[in-house]
């Protein structure tokens, strides 16, 4: 902590100890809902932990996290039940809603701080410095940003080293619900993960997440398929994907290069993308790619 | 269905069912008071009502954030649930009437399936529209869209099955078949073409919920809610000889073709707002009048009211259960209407099975 901040914060005091009655304004939020897996891990990040009273569903990194109470997913909040846990700052990813429980909120005068989304390092640093303001610790946060976007760059670099000029064409399979692949497409967290890790993707008709067809999928002709760990039988699961007929003759079926990672980790875009980025390389281009498993 | 019965026994016994009626009402009326009073004081905050009125009382301020709890979030909500409970019951019990089906509901005819297409093509398009008509309509676009998409399929449906002034209700039911499908292949396509956080969006407006309530949404469901609830009774006399047969009721002086109108209208109505503030809630329509039937009879001079009464109270508890059970969170109410209602429809199709020997 720089010795200027630390003579706003004792300043802070001073003036919350004069107003003892009127020292909300003075006071730095102290008890914050964080909402959206990455600005949680933001939080913890900037070791601000200690001011989270509750989290959304998608908060699940560091695992203390779990321990807070969970007031549901971040795109059907109810107001009541974020008005329970008493937040005086609610801190949420861009999205979160829906816009009648914000409204309700703001009545409520419990400061709302939206964080935005973007799949990309300026991105990461972006919500870092977002969430560094918000939580007063902008020092912290100009570190850890410019630390994150460093360690990014140095990924993508060694990223594109290893691909060589050929990077590798990599699918995106979210899930093989009914023996059908959704697959990522243009503008997702996986089509940015997959290109900093030096792969291309092998989806190119289509953007999001959707359904895709047996013929494109042998047209794709995928050389690795990425695919999430999500702990427990939620993941898709190799024997699954390998029984889909379309699969079967792409060569990364035929290699049995299948990479499953952790979901979070791998396109939650927040301070550990460095490691998602350094990790899939790896996985892509190091030493062969038979089922790494990452944490 | 008392044709076989002597005329004097079949009168003494009307007359029992419509004491008994008249005193499921009283005990309807307090069940639903005494629901309101709980749905006021139970929800995740520790915001206590009793505390509050205790406070109103000694001529107290209340604080901020209980005055908020109480009076933005759990009335609004409380009104909003007895609204959309009595017009999903109401309009179950007057589809059933009509079709002299206990089957129908407004999902049969195409109404829920076209509110959802349009409420979906609002969520997935409605960023495609002009500025000027997103501003308009803020956060309410979903809303408006869902209650044009119901009057649009009613109005449909309507147009299909009446010929030179003769509503066929048979083909309402068919057209009703085949508009949902067509309704279900366009909101299908559209959430095709849905990104990830849309899809979400899609998947819990279907899933129904009260949590959105707010008083700008009461005042724009209200009037039109409350005319249908007003209109319901006056089709009574109409349902009950629709029961007969169309010719039958025609003979004994009925305006079938009015009581029909009137019926499709006042359904439109109804769905149509009730969907539009709190997304599918499903099996209200269904189960509210089956219960009501076996209580106290066919006779829908009581069963409208009773069931409007009932479908309130029972929106209320679900939407208590929504949101206790996982607190600070929230279950969508849909999914509760569903948990309860189905298993409790299956147990009155196997009654009904067991006792005509089907």
């Amino acid at each position: 902590m720089s010795v200027l901040s630390r003579l706003y914060l004792g300043l802070n005091l001073l003036v919350a100890a004069a107003f003892a009655g009127h020292a909300a304004l003075a006071d730095p939020a102290s008890r914050i809902v964080s909402v959206g897996g990455s600005v949680t891990e933001i939080v913890y990040a900037l070791d601000q932990q200690h001011r989270l009273i509750a989290r959304d569903t998608t908060s699940i990194f560091p695992a203390e996290a779990r321990q807070l109470p969970d007031i549901g997913y971040q795109r059907a909040l109810a107001p009541e039940g974020v008005l329970s846990v008493a937040p005086d700052m609610i801190l949420a990813i861009e999205g979160a809603g829906p816009p009648e429980t914000l409204d309700v909120l703001k009545a409520a005068e419990v400061a709302y701080i939206s964080v935005p989304e973007d799949y990309s390092a300026e991105g990461i640093a972006r919500k870092i410095r977002t969430v560094g303001a918000a939580l007063d610790q902008q020092a912290a946060a100009e570190v850890l940003a410019g630390q994150v976007s460093t360690e990014i760059a140095a990924a993508q670099a060694a990223a594109a080293k290893a691909a060589a000029g050929t990077p590798r064409k990599v699918l995106f399979v979210l899930s093989t619900q009914g023996g059908r692949i959704m697959a990522g497409g243009a503008d997702t967290a996986a089509d940015s993960i997959i290109r900093l890790a030096g792969g291309v993707n092998a989806v190119t008709g289509f953007a999001g997440y959707k359904p895709m067809g047996d013929e494109a999928i042998a047209q794709a002709a995928p050389e690795v398929i990425l695919v999430m760990e999500r702990g427990g039988d939620h993941g898709v699961r190799t024997e699954d994907l390998l029984a889909i007929p379309a699969i079967q003759p792409t060569p990364a079926a035929q290699n049995g290069a299948i990479v499953r990672m952790n979901g979070l980790h791998l396109i939650g875009f927040g301070p550990r993308t460095a490691s998602a980025v350094t990790e899939l390389n790896r996985a892509l281009y190091g030493g062969g790619a038979q089922d790494v498993v990452g944490h | 269905m008392s044709l076989a019965i002597d005329a004097p026994a079949a009168a003494g016994q009307r007359a029992d069912r419509r004491v008994q009626a008249r005193r499921l009402t009283v005990g309807l009326a307090a069940l639903l008071a005494v629901m309101a009073v709980f749905s006021l004081a139970w929800g995740a905050s520790g915001t206590s009502l009793w505390g509050a009125l205790g406070d109103l009382a000694a001529g107290r301020e209340l604080n901020r954030l209980d005055r908020i709890i109480l009076f933005d979030i759990r009335l609004p909500r409380l009104v909003l649930g007895v609204l959309v409970g009595a017009a999903l019951a109401v309009s179950g019990a007057l589809l059933q009437g009509l079709f002299r089906n206990p089957l129908a509901d407004p999902a049969i005819v195409g109404v829920s399936a076209g509110a959802g297409l349009a409420a979906v093509a609002a969520i997935v398009l409605g960023t495609a529209l002009p500025a000027a008509v997103q501003q308009a309509a803020g956060s309410y676009l979903v809303s408006i869209a869902a209650f044009f998409g119901s009057w649009t399929a009613i109005l449909v449906l309507y147009r299909i099955s009446t010929r030179g002034g003769q509503t066929s209700v048979a083909t309402m039911l068919l057209a009703g078949i085949a508009i949902s499908a067509l309704a279900n292949a366009g909101t299908g396509m559209i959430t095709f073409m849905a990104d990830d956080s849309q899809l979400r969006d899609l998947t819990f407006w279907n899933m129904g919920s009260l949590a959105g309530a707010t008083w700008a949404k009461v005042m724009a469901a209200a009037p039109v809610i409350c005319l249908a609830l007003l209109a319901a009774p006056f089709l009574a006399r109409g349902l009950n000889g629709l029961a007969l047969g169309e010719a039958a009721a025609g003979h004994t002086g009925i305006a079938v073709q009015r009581v029909k109108n009137t019926a499709i209208v006042t359904v439109a109505a109804a769905t149509g707002a009730a969907v539009a503030v709190s997304g599918g809630i499903g099996f209200v329509g269904i189960v509210v009048p089956h219960l009501l039937r076996l209580a106290t009879g066919p006779d829908h001079h009581s069963l409208l009211p009773n069931a409007a009464l009932l479908g309130a109270s029972l929106l209320l508890a679900a939407d208590m259960i929504s949101r206790v059970a996982v607190a600070p969170a929230e279950l969508p109410i849909g999914i509760i209407t569903a948990v309860l209602g189905a298993p409790f429809f299956l147990w009155i199709l196997l009654r009904r099975f067991g006792s005509t020997g089907i």
